[in-house]
């Protein structure tokens, strides 16, 4: 850079009557520009990694977010018949007012008997499609690629690599609560 | 009357000068549009790559235009969309040519693009603008995608979940990538919001600046003249030989080789038009609710071939298929400039290249056909709306006749066709009689296997005793029933 600067000197000196006229001068002027070139370039770089910096973080704020799962509930025990397999859904724990209906999922309940339960995620442990529960022939089944599951979440048929995604839930009060937050995936922790 | 009209035209002709004088339109025009190119460019088979980039100034035209009434917002968006279809004056015809301006779009690059690799014009010298051809691919599917999941409806939402879903698979940093992908922990109106900013603000953008790069490279190294079998390119020589053919016969793209770009140009438009006036917008369907399952997510056209990918991989090999697929062939897409940058660029003398392009339309072609027909997915409401057909129950036994009503109760319909009416997951069971004796039906219902499920657990020993009786029934007239390769073929007379 001061090499070039440096060459380019002689012919692009000579049409600047200022520098033409303090020629000896020429080389300590470079000297301060590149000096205040450098100051330049410094300041620069400190301000765009000033208003950067948090760019950054605003647009990764998701990436670093601790996940938020909370208790929700699905409703009273009761209202799941034992041996039975009934759809719920719940309200999820992180909302937007302006998330209209997608922040209602749904999910698969199965209680065996008494607080005995299993309860599934929606979504095919393939490609996340909502699968669809079989009262008579006891079979979860996908409409995307054609996964099937048991009554028990295990795989029976097709693509998925694993059984269905299940939430943590527990008992409390007469009601149904399960720990849910998160759209479950082959990246998602204890499911 | 005379001295008027020259005032008039010397004023103009001022005017005309003193803008030229400051903003240099002439040389502009001259450098750009008037660049010279060799007269056998002027070929039908060079308008894909004006064609596209038509598509693209309609594309953001008529999003400029949705923009005005569509609301980005989880909450709003459905109604939006249904607002702009059946209310907005003229938003259906909108919504059309924007839907089919993206299909011509991704089609018509796809032609450039094959027409470039059959052409052989992305040799040296025009490596780069081969690899800002390959930016803009990615940058324009990246568009469809994401313009897909601005319809907000429940194949938008599905086809999101999708997304999640393989992202997922990513393994170490998954869930971060999810995250980054969705704005959140779950599809919602921060997915929205994103996909929004990226169809509207950074894919656009993206697109005009390597758009740019494309056609400056197109200025300094040219466009590709028709290639001549057996003139062979030589990284030594080329660009003498390709200099000599300007000289020789080089015509100002504009107006000696426009001309049949200008004729593609008015029938990519009219074509456009007429989709959007025959065939409409595509959807909305219904509601982007996840509660609503019932539902068969299906991306849009130019996905459907990776639907299907995702449906047959085995899945032992899928992540890494998933994954590193679009890897590899990115890094094939990228070297192929430099590991074949010289030698011969006509088809002609291309027998392999000629080869790979039709290979890839074949499967790219069946995939997507597959993909559309999905014969891998259940039929969800067969066992409710599938009857049996009546030649598949008279002359029945009472217990064949409980056995088809097992078959149909117990969801079996759901894979399995009867007549050809029904789920195509598992066999046509019309002549399973011929295929399978008594002992392998009740094994296979039993214990499952070869993609079945067992219903071991789930019937009564008397409901596999009647429907295994009556399959044992399904074979056409005058077939005989499978039998054990172990007994003798004709049973001993008495």
């Amino acid at each position: 850079m001061k090499d070039e600067a440096k060459n380019s000197t002689p012919e692009s000196d000579s049409p600047c009557p200022c520098q033409s006229a303090e020629p000896a001068d020429s080389g300590r002027k470079d000297t301060r520009r590149d000096f205040l070139f450098k100051i330049g370039l410094g300041l620069n770089v400190v301000a765009g990694a000033a208003m950067g910096i948090p760019l950054v973080g605003y647009v990764l704020s998701s990436v670093f977010k601790q996940p938020v799962l909370d208790w929700v509930s699905l409703g009273s025990v009761d209202s799941f018949p034992e041996g039975k397999t009934r759809f719920a859904s719940f309200t999820n724990p992180v909302k937007r007012e302006w998330d209209g209906a997608t922040a209602d999922i749904p999910c698969w309940v199965r209680r065996m008997s008494g607080n005995d339960f299993q309860i599934f995620a929606i979504n095919c442990a393939h490609l996340g499609c909502p699968v669809r529960w079989f009262e008579e022939s006891k079979l979860f089944m996908c409409p995307c690629h054609g996964g099937v599951y048991y009554e028990d979440g295990a795989v029976a048929a097709g693509p998925p690599p694993r059984g269905l995604f299940q939430y943590e839930f527990k008992v409390a009060n007469g009601e149904l609560l399960i720990k849910a937050g998160l759209m479950p995936t082959l990246a998602t922790p204890n499911v | 009357m005379n001295l008027l009209v020259k005032k008039a035209t010397d004023a103009a002709q001022g005017v005309f000068l003193w803008v030229d004088d400051r903003l240099h339109v002439t040389k502009l025009w001259e450098s750009t549009a008037g660049h010279h190119v060799p007269k056998s460019a002027g070929s039908w088979f060079y308008v894909f790559g004006s064609a596209t980039l038509l598509c693209f100034m309609i594309q953001v035209m008529t999003g400029i235009m949705l923009a005005l009434v569509y609301v980005p917002s989880g909450a709003e968006a459905y109604a939006t969309l249904e607002y702009l279809t059946f209310q907005q004056n003229l938003g259906w015809l909108l919504r059309g040519i924007h839907y089919w301006g993206s299909n011509f779009m991704v089609g018509i690059m796809v032609l450039h693009m094959t027409q470039v690799y059959l052409f052989g014009a992305y040799k040296y010298p025009r490596e780069i603008t081969w690899l800002s051809g390959l930016v803009l691919m990615v940058l324009t599917l990246g568009l469809a995608f994401t313009g897909q999941v601005m319809r907000f409806d429940e194949d938008a939402y599905w086809g999101l979940g999708i997304g999640v879903a393989i992202v997922g698979r990513v393994p170490f940093i998954g869930q971060e990538l999810l995250n980054l992908m969705l704005g959140g922990q779950i599809i919602a109106s921060e997915t929205l919001s994103r996909f929004f900013a990226l169809h509207v603000f950074v894919l656009p953008g993206a697109v005009l600046a390597v758009v740019s790069l494309h056609l400056r490279m197109v200025l300094t190294k040219g466009i590709n003249e028709y290639p001549q079998p057996g003139m062979l390119v030589r990284r030594e020589t080329y660009d003498k030989e390709y200099a000599a053919i300007l000289k020789k016969e080089g015509v100002p793209f504009f107006p000696k080789a426009i001309s049949k770009d200008l004729v593609a140009a008015a029938v990519v438009i009219l074509g456009i038009l007429t989709c959007a006036l025959v065939f409409g917008p595509k959807g909305p369907l219904g509601p982007a609710d996840p509660v609503q399952i019932d539902t068969a997510p299906r991306p849009d056209f130019w996905f459907l071939w990776i639907f299907a990918v995702a449906a047959l991989l085995p899945p032992e090999i899928e992540t890494v298929a998933l994954l590193v697929g679009p890897v590899v062939i990115g890094v094939i897409l990228v070297a192929l400039p430099f590991v074949n940058g010289t030698g011969e660029k006509s088809w002609r003398r291309r027998p392999f290249a000629v080869i790979i392009v039709l290979l890839t339309y074949v499967a790219l072609g069946m995939l997507t056909y597959l993909g559309h027909t999905s014969p891998w997915s259940p039929d969800m409401i067969a066992w409710k709306s599938a009857v049996t057909p009546t030649a598949q129950i008279v002359n029945r036994t009472p217990l064949e006749l409980q056995g088809a009503v097992v078959l149909q109760k117990m969801q079996c319909r759901n894979c399995h066709a009867i007549d050809g009416i029904g789920g195509e997951r598992g066999p046509d069971l019309t002549d399973v009689g011929t295929r399978l004796t008594t002992p392998q039906l009740i094994r296979q219902v039993v214990q499952g296997g070869g993609n079945m499920p067992a219903f071991g657990q789930n019937l009564t020993p008397s409901q596999i005793d009647a429907v295994v009786a009556y399959m044992a029934t399904l074979r056409p007239e005058g077939v005989p029933a499978a039998r054990d390769s172990s007994q003798p073929a004709v049973p001993p007379t008495m």
